[in-house]
């Protein structure tokens, strides 16, 4: 036990003093709060850059439209249409004007035509849109020879708000969003198969290493192979963890103080613009403010949550790290690492892609099957959490999970032991099942 | 006890192959025992079972009296063949980090490694990378590192290859000097020439059997082929009946090998030499390790 405990504070000292660790550690946090920040920031800026648009309108009837100075546009003049348009739209960017607008006919059945020096901001033609979009559906409907118009319009406009309630056994009810759940789920499943892949990666390479250096012989006439392997196995774990904390602390530092430097909102940056960095469906997000995101998120039982995301965590992360270790073990040269290493990515990859489709039905056979099977259980049932599983499956899924890790570390110590000492054989499975084998 | 390891017919099978097959070697307390076969014999796998790092299939090792046992790992040092040190890791650093593995305390190891490493000229690398330095260098820390915790039992594989003659002989003394201070060292070689200077008892492995084991001197005397070598005058000749096997002439004098029928005793054998010829050497010549090492392999191949 003493000696495991050596390995792990050299494995842990080695990796944590080297400059690219520091490098990486200091770094990260700022280019976290960069992405998530900068585009709040961007947007809470009202640059002084206003657009200026010109709009030829011949019979006037779009000018009422265009009313408000919003986005920074700004309607600078409307006048009408001069037999060259062409020359008439160049006179007017020649002028002053960014963007000359051009109506043709009414509302009803007419065209109209924006024109830029270069490419037509993104923003005017929103504008444009949106508002000719309404005027249109306003005409259209005023052909009706209805009475009352505007409160046709705003029926026509007016969108269901639905809300969706969890009722527990007791009776009790909680606010739930499946928006704010998955994201939640994805983020937890997202940081699980990061953790998994980079640190399983790093003991594999720190094995083979040991391998070709040919240090292994000098250690295994000191050590155990088997403590050896968890000893490296759980070094790299601590440095993942201490990553991960510096990574915490200096995030949650950097966000309050971007957040009072450039006076965003609390602490936490904005849920929607967390959600629109991540691709995820923004729009009830960007409904909920903050407090109602926090309400929903004190819904979900975050105790158990960050209870079994650890135990998920280590059960995922011992049955990768000592398949990596095993595999490591195998390798004669980094080289050879790409053949295995090519099917536990896949199914890496197919168990965060299962992740991904189970967000849409949490309780369906793929999420309920790929939450069961160990090697793929650690990232889909994060996904399924926020969703209150069963009890019994997330037991079932636990024990079957901590059964196989166990197995693997045992298959892979027996593996390591004949493979650290194997050199000029290329590996093969075969190979690898005859070490088993051995005594 | 007389003898430190006893190994009782080891067997070890591989897929495909049986390494060792039915071995037994003794090595005695306190002596210098080379371990010599060609390659692929079986001797690094023996060595392996004896440093705990593979277990036998049948057979038994015992270590200074009693079963070999996991903790005995501590009182052993092993110089493996390929050696090999983390590359990125300080010289010093890495010392002391292998010798808590062998069961010393920081302190302890520090203390060991400063007496060691000043010894050794190597003190102004303590805080260097391995890689920076030379092989020679990294050789006398990777021996260091075995020693350090003086182990009773020393285990050495092919401790020579690498080194220049200067830093072999110096080598040579440490090793010398550690059997006199009452460590058993086992070492496998195939420098013969080694094997004559620092041992005192072999076992010669081939195709993973010993095919011959004893003390040095032993073996030599076994081996013997009735040469002898004479330095006659240069103007004398031998009897005709002598059959000499090499002559050399040098100034005033000849010098020649012969070989002694069997069944003459040696006085017989100078009292016919000296009725012809003044004798002014005769000597025994004894076969050298390396040619008892060809012999017995040879021998052994055709059987």
């Amino acid at each position: 036990m003493n000696k495991i405990w050596i390995i792990i504070q050299r494995e842990f000292l080695v990796r944590v003093k080297k400059k690219s660790f520091i490098l990486l550690t200091i770094l990260m946090p700022f280019l976290i709060v960069g992405i998530v920040a900068l585009p709040v920031w961007l947007s809470t800026l009202k640059s002084g850059d206003v657009t200026r648009v010109a709009v030829i309108d011949t019979d006037g009837s779009y000018q009422s439209l265009f009313t408000e100075n919003e986005d920074d546009i700004v309607f600078t003049s409307f006048v009408a249409a001069e037999p060259d348009i062409q020359l008439q739209v160049r006179q007017l960017l020649d002028k002053d004007d960014d963007v000359v607008m051009y109506c043709q006919g009414s509302i009803a059945d007419g065209s109209v035509t924006l024109y830029s020096d270069g490419e037509v901001p993104k923003a005017v033609e929103r504008y444009a849109t949106k508002h000719l979009t309404q005027a249109l559906r306003k005409a259209r409907l005023a052909e009706f020879n209805a009475d009352d118009v505007e409160r046709i319009t705003s029926i026509v406009n007016e969108e269901y708000s639905v809300r969706t309630v969890r009722l527990d056994k007791g009776g009790g009810e909680t606010e739930s969003s499946s928006d704010i759940a998955s994201f939640v789920g994805l983020m937890l499943s997202l940081l699980i198969y990061m953790f998994i892949l980079s640190y399983g990666g790093m003991v594999m390479q720190g094995v083979s290493e040991e391998k070709t250096n040919r240090i292994m012989e000098i250690m295994v006439s000191s050590v155990k192979p088997f403590q050896l392997m968890m000893g490296k196995i759980i070094g790299v774990a601590l440095v993942g963890l201490f990553q991960c904390f510096i990574w915490i602390v200096l995030v949650s530092v950097l966000f309050t103080v971007a957040g009072t430097l450039f006076g965003i909102s609390g602490a936490m940056p904005d849920t929607s613009a967390m959600a629109a960095g991540m691709n995820l469906p923004a729009e009830a997000a960007s409904n909920a403010p903050m407090a109602d995101v926090m309400k929903i998120l004190q819904g979900m039982n975050l105790v158990q949550m960050v209870v079994l995301f650890i135990f998920y965590f280590i059960g995922g992360y011992l049955l990768y790290a000592s398949l990596f270790a095993a595999i490591g073990a195998s390798i004669n040269e980094q080289a050879d690492s790409q053949q295995f290493m090519m099917p536990i990515i896949l199914l890496f990859v197919f168990a965060l892609y299962a992740g991904m489709f189970s967000i849409e039905n949490p309780d369906g056979p793929l999420a309920f099957w790929c939450s069961l099977i160990p090697l793929t259980s650690p990232v889909v049932m994060m996904v399924r959490l926020p969703f209150d599983v069963p009890l019994w499956q997330i037991a079932l899924s636990l024990l079957l999970l901590y059964g196989t890790s166990l197995l693997i570390v045992w298959l892979s110590a027996k593996i390591y032991r004949v493979g650290i000492l194997m050199y000029g054989k290329k590996p093969s499975f075969k190979e690898m099942i005859k070490w088993i084998r051995y005594n | 006890m007389s003898n430190f390891i006893e190994a009782k017919d080891i067997v070890k099978r591989f897929s495909g192959h049986t390494a060792l097959d039915g071995v037994s070697v003794n090595v005695p307390r306190g002596k210098v025992f080379g371990l010599l076969g060609p390659n692929g014999a079986g001797k690094t796998t023996l060595i392996r079972i004896i440093n705990h790092i593979t277990m036998p299939d049948e057979g038994s090792v015992t270590f200074d009296g009693h079963p070999l046992r996991a903790a005995d790992v501590l009182n052993i040092g092993y110089l493996p063949e390929e050696r090999g040190l983390y590359k990125k890791m300080k010289v010093g650093e890495q010392a002391v980090y292998l010798a808590r593995l062998k069961g010393l305390s920081e302190m302890d190891a520090k203390r060991r490694l400063q007496w060691w490493f000043e010894k050794f000229n190597i003190m102004p690398w303590w805080n260097r990378k391995l890689e920076e330095l030379s092989k020679g260098m990294q050789q006398k820390v990777q021996f260091v590192i075995t020693v350090l915790h003086e182990p009773q039992l020393l285990i050495f594989d092919e401790p020579f290859s690498g080194f220049d003659p200067v830093n072999a002989d110096l080598l040579k003394q440490e090793i010398l000097g550690l059997r006199d201070k009452g460590h058993t060292i086992l070492f496998s070689t195939h420098n013969m020439a080694s094997v004559e200077e620092i041992c005192d008892n072999i076992a010669l492995i081939n195709h993973s059997k010993v095919v011959l084991q004893g003390e040095v001197n032993d073996v030599r005397q076994r081996y013997k082929e009735n040469t002898y070598r004479i330095v006659i005058p240069a103007d004398k000749t031998l009897p005709e009946s002598v059959e000499v096997l090499s002559c050399e002439e040098q100034t005033g004098h000849k010098v020649l090998l012969v070989r002694k029928p069997q069944d003459e005793s040696p006085s017989a054998f100078i009292i016919r030499l000296a009725k012809e010829t003044d004798i002014l050497e005769f000597s025994e010549q004894l076969p050298s390790m390396n040619d008892v090492f060809i012999r017995v392999v040879k021998e052994d191949e055709l059987r």
